[in-house]
């Protein structure tokens, strides 16, 4: 039996749900910064699946191209405010951070 | 130079002096002592300019052309060079204004921009040292900006708007010195009189408006050629002339609104020159040449009649007055009835160019009186005397010897206004009287009062004139002051010495003795009458004269004949009007000489033997009494009613609904406070209940929103599919 579309598919949940399971629990943004990685690329999975399986052709890959480039330029971003965090709480535990309760 | 470059050029003469206005007003104090410079020089090229346009305009040649750019219309011809563009359209009101440049306006932006450059030049030096000099400065840009409107404007709008901005440029530089209480009087009373003439005015704009949807002066002036006459009545449309005119009246001082003009010699001196007597009183006389074809023959009667009372009333009480100024400024009142009457009886371009050649001379006597002024002031000031009137002519004499330049051009300009032979004041002068002498033999009757009244005008004047002269300048020093004056220095002469040359014949003609062969007459033609020709002198229609085929060359080859009856009685009244002008102009001169010089008759006899007239002349005819104790005296009666009224009637109405209003209020207040007020209360706390439990759900937490979010996303799915 060969490697067929289900199969790329699942993968790709099981990586959103990872993704979405550190985000949810992970105290340190950087690992919180790499659960959104890890959605981003289940979904970059996702457009190159369809694209070889299905109707889905060049666009498939562009869009994945795409992906990747918000991908680095969200990493630069965040990472900034990253740092801008720690230098305010000298700690970037997420959890901590509820300021935006005020 | 074509039309469009002049128009261009046009606009930038209009602009320039607010130029002036603004960097002296904003930048005055920062730049101090060089605002003078700042604006002198800007006139000096609105002055270069202006000289381009009138050469231009009056010598050369325009092809007719008719452009339509958009909004704007552009319209060239020998006659006019203008530009209409609509400037407010509200679809049922539709206002077109523009700036037109005819010979007219062309002469007129040289007589503006030299007299305003030459009092900029002469006021460096006479108004030094005063702590407002910069503001000085602005005000005079802010005048001859608006006073180049009032000339290039070709529609009632633009001209009623700068004829308010003359008022109060005015104003302020009568007022300049308002420390002085006199000073503050006198520009309030400028303005209030003022107001009296432009209300007529604007009374005479809204006749005219109304009749015709229009205030440009080519469409009102075409629509009453077609015989649409306001109201479909021809005593409407002298009406509407009157009116228009009533502004010429307040603005040029005539009778009886002429009292503001002695008054407001308050002002500084070179203010006088510029404002008082060369070029902003002449608006009237402006205005007047300007609207002239939509005047009837009664309007134009009117207007010769008041011209003459003036001409005649003014140089009666300048006959008596002491102060140089004043002396001036009746002479300035009689010189401006007088181009009035020739306007009234026909004589246009007579009345004009004596408009010009006036404004030359009557500036140069006023910077003489300056000058007379400025060195009696520093006189004074150097003795320690701050008794002395520096402006009595009782205080003078003796001058001829001390200021013995400012004294040769008096002495000059003087007898140009006396209208002496080879001087331009003869040229116009004379045609004038011969122009009133010509309109009494056509119409007769009561209108040879006309001519009386002028030829008895033109001898006081020579009279009064040479008075001022021989007091002032003549005989020992009256006073320590007149003995310690020095000359001024060349910034004050020169323009002195400008104005006087500019006051000789060749300037103007050819020959002395008649200004008909000159350019002048060939540049102003008298506008062919709009008005049906039963309402116009016969004597006036020009017939068979096309006035928009009109070019120089044309006016040149026609001046072996004349364009009308008037033209033709005005020409064989030359000679006599010459020789009777000319004897009661020496009459009044050697009258002058045999009181005031060799003392062979005295003053004080006449004074003595009819103390009634000498009283009514010093009195000024007692117009300022009259006027105090009926016109002010109403006004100030009429307030204080209204004031009563007010306080009782009106106040008492107010108050009472003011105590219904309060009771009214309180009950309200307590609706409000009680069940508006608990209604709110109750859904405001509600609100409040409700937020509070909801915020448990805001941790603060980006994690917690996130996990919010995912279970409302699979929720979503769930209930979507």
């Amino acid at each position: 039996m060969g490697v067929g579309l289900t199969n790329y598919i699942v993968l790709s949940a099981i990586l959103f749900g990872l993704g979405i399971f550190a985000i949810i629990t992970r105290k340190n943004a950087i690992l919180v910064l790499m659960g959104v990685e890890l959605i981003l690329n289940s979904a970059n999975i996702n457009f190159v699946a369809f694209a070889k399986f299905n109707k889905l052709n060049i666009e498939g890959h562009i869009a994945a191209i795409f992906v990747i480039m918000l991908a680095a330029i969200e990493v630069a971003v965040a990472l900034a405010i990253v740092l801008n965090i720690y230098q305010n709480y000298k700690h970037i535990n997420v959890d901590e951070i509820d300021s935006l309760k005020e | 130079m074509s039309g469009e470059v002049l128009l261009y050029i046009g606009t930038a003469i209009l602009l320039f002096p607010l130029l002036s206005f603004v960097i002296n007003l904003f930048f005055g104090k920062r730049i101090g002592k060089a605002s003078s410079i700042v604006a002198t020089s800007i006139l000096g090229v609105v002055l270069i300019l202006s000289f381009i346009i009138f050469y231009s305009k009056v010598f050369g040649h325009f092809e007719n052309k008719l452009v339509q750019n958009g909004n704007i219309l552009l319209e060239v011809s020998d006659k006019i060079l203008q530009i209409k563009f609509t400037w407010l359209d509200l679809q049922t009101i539709q206002l077109k204004v523009g700036i037109g440049i005819d010979n007219l306006a062309a002469i007129m932006l040289v007589v503006v921009a030299l007299i305003s450059f030459l009092v900029h030049l002469f006021s460096i030096e006479y108004m030094s040292g005063d702590p407002r000099y910069s503001r000085y400065f602005a005000y005079l840009g802010l005048f001859t900006f608006s006073m180049n409107g009032i000339v290039l404007a070709n529609n009632f709008l633009f001209m009623y708007i700068f004829w308010e901005l003359v008022g109060i440029s005015s104003y302020l530089l009568i007022g300049f010195w308002y420390e002085k209480k006199s000073a503050s009087d006198a520009g309030k009373k400028a303005f209030l009189v003022n107001r009296v003439g432009d209300l007529g005015f604007f009374i005479g704009i809204m006749i005219l408006y109304f009749s015709y949807g229009t205030l440009l002066f080519d469409d009102i002036f075409g629509s009453i050629a077609q015989g649409r006459l306001p109201f479909d009545s021809e005593t409407i449309l002298t009406l509407a002339g009157i009116f228009v005119f009533c502004g010429a009246i307040g603005k040029s001082a005539q009778f009886p609104l002429h009292v503001w003009l002695p008054d407001a010699m308050e002002g500084p001196t070179p203010v006088s020159a510029l404002i008082h007597a060369a070029t902003m009183v002449a608006a009237g006389v402006y205005l007047t040449a300007r609207v002239y074809a939509m005047f009837t023959a009664s309007a134009l009667s009117f207007i010769a009649s008041i011209g003459a009372i003036t001409a005649f009333l003014a140089a009666t009480i300048a006959l008596t007055q002491v102060d140089f100024k004043r002396v001036l400024a009746y002479s300035t009142v009689s010189q401006l009835g007088y181009m009035i009457m020739s306007l009234g009886v026909g004589a246009y371009t007579m009345g004009f160019f004596h408009l010009v050649t006036h404004a030359w001379f009557k500036a140069a006597l006023f910077l003489a009186s300056g000058s007379v002024i400025h060195a009696m002031h520093h006189a004074a000031h150097h003795l320690g005397d701050h008794h002395t009137d520096p402006q009595d002519i009782r205080n003078m004499g003796g001058l001829r010897k001390t200021m013995p330049w400012t004294y040769r051009t008096f002495l000059f300009v003087t007898l140009a206004i006396c209208g002496v032979p080879l001087t331009s004041g003869f040229l116009s002068k004379d045609g004038i009287l011969a122009g009133t002498l010509a309109y009494a033999q056509l119409t007769g009757g009561w209108h040879w009062l006309i001519p009386i009244a002028g030829f008895a005008s033109a001898g006081l004047t020579a009279f009064y004139m040479f008075r001022l002269l021989i007091l002032s300048f003549h005989g020992e020093p009256k006073t320590n002051v007149a003995k310690h004056t020095k000359e001024n220095n060349w910034i004050i002469l020169l323009p002195l010495f400008v104005l006087s040359i500019l006051s000789f014949w060749f300037f103007y003609s050819p020959n002395p003795l008649d200004a008909h062969q000159g350019w002048f007459p060939k540049a102003i033609v008298q506008p062919k009458s709009v008005v049906p020709d039963e309402q116009q002198w016969e004597f006036l229609l020009i017939n068979g004269y096309n006035q928009n085929e009109h070019t120089f060359q044309q006016v040149e080859h026609a001046s072996h004949h004349y364009i009308n009856g008037f033209e033709e009685a005005m020409h064989h009244a030359h000679y006599p009007a010459m020789i009777l002008s000319l004897l009661i102009a020496g009459t009044g001169i050697l009258f002058a000489f045999l009181f005031y010089q060799f003392k062979i008759l005295n003053p004080d006899t006449i004074v003595n033997q009819f103390p009634l007239l000498y009283k009514v002349s010093y009195k000024k005819w007692y117009f300022d009494e009259i006027y105090n104790a009926t016109v002010v005296a109403a006004t100030v009666g009429f307030a204080k009613i209204s004031a009563l009224f007010d306080l009782k009637i009106i106040d008492g109405l107010v108050n009472g609904s003011a105590w219904v209003a309060r009771n009214l209020g309180y009950f309200i207040g307590h609706f409000d406070n009680i069940v508006i007020d608990g209604l709110v209360n109750l859904i405001a706390n509600l609100t409040g209940f409700f937020g509070s439990m909801v915020r448990y759900l805001q941790t603060g937490r980006v994690q917690t929103y996130v996990a919010f979010a995912i279970v409302g996303l699979i929720l979503l799915v769930y209930f979507l599919f």
